[in-house]
């Protein structure tokens, strides 16, 4: 076969391989030999993966390779050396009372960098990448707090929770006047009137606020104060104010009389480590809205 | 007259064959014609002879200088004061941080090497529009090291004659003895090539006694191995294989070229018809054409890459001008005018022909080009590497949520500040926010100071991130957005950097 094209390009004087298409044909111009050297080497490189790491997948497991590497324990290695870097400062944070990391600067850093990723992890999907909330899961930006705002407060709601069953929980939720027959209908809806009078909302045409007023003087006053201004001990929001929790809007606050409210916030301790609890209470007591 | 085959622009089809053959020739060792061509060609083995003259003297002269540059250049100390690394010249990966002499680079500045890489490449391609490859033949590292390891072979296993002698006996103790010493010292460089090549990626007296105690991180002990495998084997056993097939700049400089630059050319004009000194005699006594030539193939015996710089140009030559050497000794010898290769153009052989004058023209439309572009990339790099501030602020407005409605009706908006102190000493930093009227201002965890002032201090060599809330109490109804101007001055200095946001509302 090799003398079947013994055929010179008369321009460049190079052989062909004779290869002919459609008239055109191909010059043979070798590789140089170490080119294909390196070839097999790379082959023969690639047979010592097989051998050094885990690579051929057997019925119930793989070859594991003879270095012992594993992505997992490469991961559990990486992990145990950030451990050890992060070390003294996370110590210190174990250790200092909320109230002292937000003193101590350097620390403070520390906690809203470790508090950033803790929050996006566990917080973000009810509060939001940035705690602004949404209806039924407060905004942790703003001024209002149902239970507290002080770094003690924050830190007490995000250890026990609210309404989620842990033995120091935040307890009390708006009964379900409507629904287990507590007021009737029109007492609801002049009630729902009343309560957006007392933040200057309008109300509609024929409101019966008197009604209204007596009602919350007999079943309301209890939890949201004689003035609506609400009680942090039983997380009753205050009436008074622009923020509303679930809306503003009439419909809403009938809703609320009629079936009641309770969002649950879960207890955090014993899921998260200690050093996270705090990083998390000065990272949204740093929001913008902690209290002194 | 012989034909004489040159790669010149104004020549047409006949010499293009001759010219692909030499390229062939150069690059697989001569395929013989009318043979089936082998599929894989074994490299033709090269034994460059020593040389001595001018262009030699430079090329030592330029390896000496880069090459000691090159390993010696970490243990060179500069004193930055207590809060930076006193290397000259040092990669503080860990740090993120450059160092060169007074220069320290961040990683946000990295286009200051994107300028570095334009110049470069700009310079690069002036040097070729003067002279060709010169940057192969005297500064590319390729060529220092395989410079380099051909002396150490000189020196162990002798010149040209003596090592192709060697090559074809059979293999003696001597010989074995020769070439493990080579072999040896060759490693013994590269070695100290990888070796020195991480001094540069940490405090290099340090890592040298970590590296000698076996303390120093397993990272570093890999680098040195690779770069001494790499370093033995392109310099030591690759040498003008890289030039030919691995390296794209010969391909890429061919295009570049034009028909003025210097080349390193046989002047054939003169050279050709070659002959021995007496039949020159001879035929010159009888009134014959004679040239200068004699044939003595001293320049492609000294050739690093084997290159017969007589059959014109060649994608193998590097124009490192050790070819002008050996014909300038001959010629000098045999008592005629040296210069019968010179760097020279194709322009002047066929003036010289015609009867001519010969000129070099060194300013035109492309060399000053690159002069232009050279001298505008390197003037706006040092206008800004002289002129770059050394505090910056940089403010992202909280996303998430954009504004927040409180309790009273007020709006606040978030902010994270970041401060940058690039300066090696503690500052401390005047933060104002300019452009709504009545505003509160609350810098999380940053308490005002005694006098009232709103001080935030910033470590040397390193950036600060403060929290900024900022809350509008005005009554009038807020703008969807509004301009606010947040100004960092040094408490000490004054130096001042400002940067732009917006107040969103709803």
């Amino acid at each position: 076969m090799a003398d079947e094209h013994k055929e010179i390009d008369p321009l460049t004087g190079t052989p062909t391989t004779g290869h002919d298409w459609d008239g055109i044909h191909e010059l043979n111009t070798p590789l140089p030999r170490w080119w294909l050297w390196t070839f097999y080497l790379t082959i023969i490189w690639a047979i010592g993966y097989w051998i050094v790491y885990p690579a051929w997948p057997l019925l119930t497991t793989s070859t594991q390779g003879v270095f012992g590497w594993h992505t997992r324990s490469a991961v559990v290695d990486d992990l145990n050396e950030l451990k050890l870097l992060r070390g003294p400062m996370m110590d210190k944070l174990t250790n200092a009372p909320v109230a002292d990391i937000v003193k101590d600067p350097q620390l403070l850093d520390f906690a809203r960098a470790h508090g950033r990723v803790a929050f996006a992890d566990n917080c973000a999907p009810c509060h939001g990448a940035g705690g602004g909330g949404t209806r039924g899961y407060p905004n942790l930006n703003d001024d209002d707090w149902l239970w507290g705002g002080k770094l003690e407060a924050i830190e007490q709601t995000i250890r026990h929770g609210a309404r989620s069953g842990d033995k120091d929980d935040h307890e009390g939720s708006m009964p379900a006047f409507g629904r287990e027959g507590m007021l009737k209908a029109n007492e609801i809806s002049a009630v729902a009137d009343f309560v957006r009078s007392l933040s200057a909302l309008p109300v509609e045409k024929g409101a019966d606020l008197a009604l209204g007023k007596k009602v919350y003087a007999d079943t309301c006053v209890t939890c949201h104060g004689p003035e609506g201004k609400g009680n942090r001990e039983l997380g009753s929001p205050n009436l008074t104010d622009k923020i509303w929790l679930y809306g503003s809007d009439k419909e809403t606050i009938v809703q609320g009389l009629v079936n009641g409210r309770g969002g649950v916030m879960p207890a955090w301790q014993g899921r998260l480590s200690e050093p996270t609890i705090k990083a998390l209470t000065v990272y949204v007591y740093t929001f913008g809205g902690g209290e002194k | 007259m012989q034909a004489v085959r040159t790669l010149s622009l104004d020549q047409a089809a006949p010499a293009a064959p001759s010219l692909a053959r030499l390229v062939a020739a150069a690059e697989v060792g001569a395929p013989q014609p009318g043979s089936d061509g082998p599929l894989y060609a074994p490299p033709r083995k090269i034994y460059p002879q020593s040389v001595h003259g001018t262009f030699r003297n430079i090329k030592w002269a330029v390896l000496v200088v880069t090459l000691g540059i090159y390993y010696l250049l970490p243990f060179v100390r500069w004193d930055r004061g207590p809060n930076a690394p006193s290397q000259a010249a040092l990669l503080d990966l860990p740090n993120h941080r450059f160092y060169l002499f007074f220069i320290e680079i961040w990683p946000q500045e990295v286009y200051y090497f994107t300028g570095l890489l334009i110049l470069a490449s700009i310079v690069l391609f002036l040097m070729n529009a003067v002279a060709g490859r010169v940057w192969c033949g005297y500064l590319c590292p390729q060529t220092a090291w395989t410079d380099l390891f051909f002396a150490i072979e000189r020196l162990v296993e002798g010149d040209r004659r003596d090592r192709m002698q060697r090559d074809q006996r059979k293999w003696t103790l001597e010989t074995f003895a020769r070439k493990g010493v080579k072999h040896f010292l060759w490693l013994m460089v590269a070695w100290w090539t990888g070796g020195a090549w991480v001094l540069y990626f940490a405090d290099a007296p340090t890592l040298v006694k970590d590296l000698a105690t076996l303390q120093a991180p397993f990272v570093a002990y890999a680098w040195i191995g690779i770069l001494t495998f790499t370093t033995y084997t392109l310099a030591g056993h690759m040498r003008e294989q890289v030039c030919l097939y691995m390296c794209p700049w010969p391909r890429i400089q061919a295009a570049l070229t034009d028909e003025y630059a210097l080349n390193v050319t046989y002047r054939y004009d003169r050279g050709e018809p070659r002959g021995a000194v007496s039949k020159a005699n001879e035929l010159r006594a009888q009134g014959k054409p004679a040239g200068d030539c004699v044939n003595c193939k001293q320049c492609v015996h000294v050739c690093p890459t084997g290159v017969d710089i007589r059959q014109g140009a060649d994608l193998g030559c590097i124009q490192c001008g050790l070819c002008i050497d050996a014909c300038d000794a001959m010629m000098t010898k045999i008592g005629r005018a040296t210069g019968l290769i010179a760097y020279d153009t194709d322009i002047n052989i066929k003036r010289r022909m015609e009867g001519q004058q010969p000129f070099v023209k060194l300013v035109r439309m492309r060399t000053a080009l690159y002069a232009a572009i050279i001298a505008i990339a390197g003037g706006i790099m040092i206008f800004t590497l002289a002129t770059r501030d050394s505090e910056g602020i940089s403010v992202i407005h909280d996303r998430n949520p954009m504004f927040v409605r409180l309790s009273d009706g007020a709006l606040r908006n978030g902010y994270t500040v970041r401060i940058v102190n690039k300066q090696l000493k503690y500052r401390e930093f005047i933060l104002s926010i300019d452009g709504l009227p009545s505003t509160l201002v609350d810098f999380v965890g940053q308490p005002p100071r005694a006098d009232g002032r709103q001080l935030v201090s910033v470590g040397p060599d390193q950036t600060k991130e403060v929290r900024v809330v900022l809350t509008d109490y005005s009554t009038t109804p807020p703008a969807s957005s509004t301009t606010v101007l947040f100004r960092l001055i040094d408490a000490d200095s004054g130096q001042i950097a400002e940067m732009r946001d917006h107040f969103f509302g709803p």
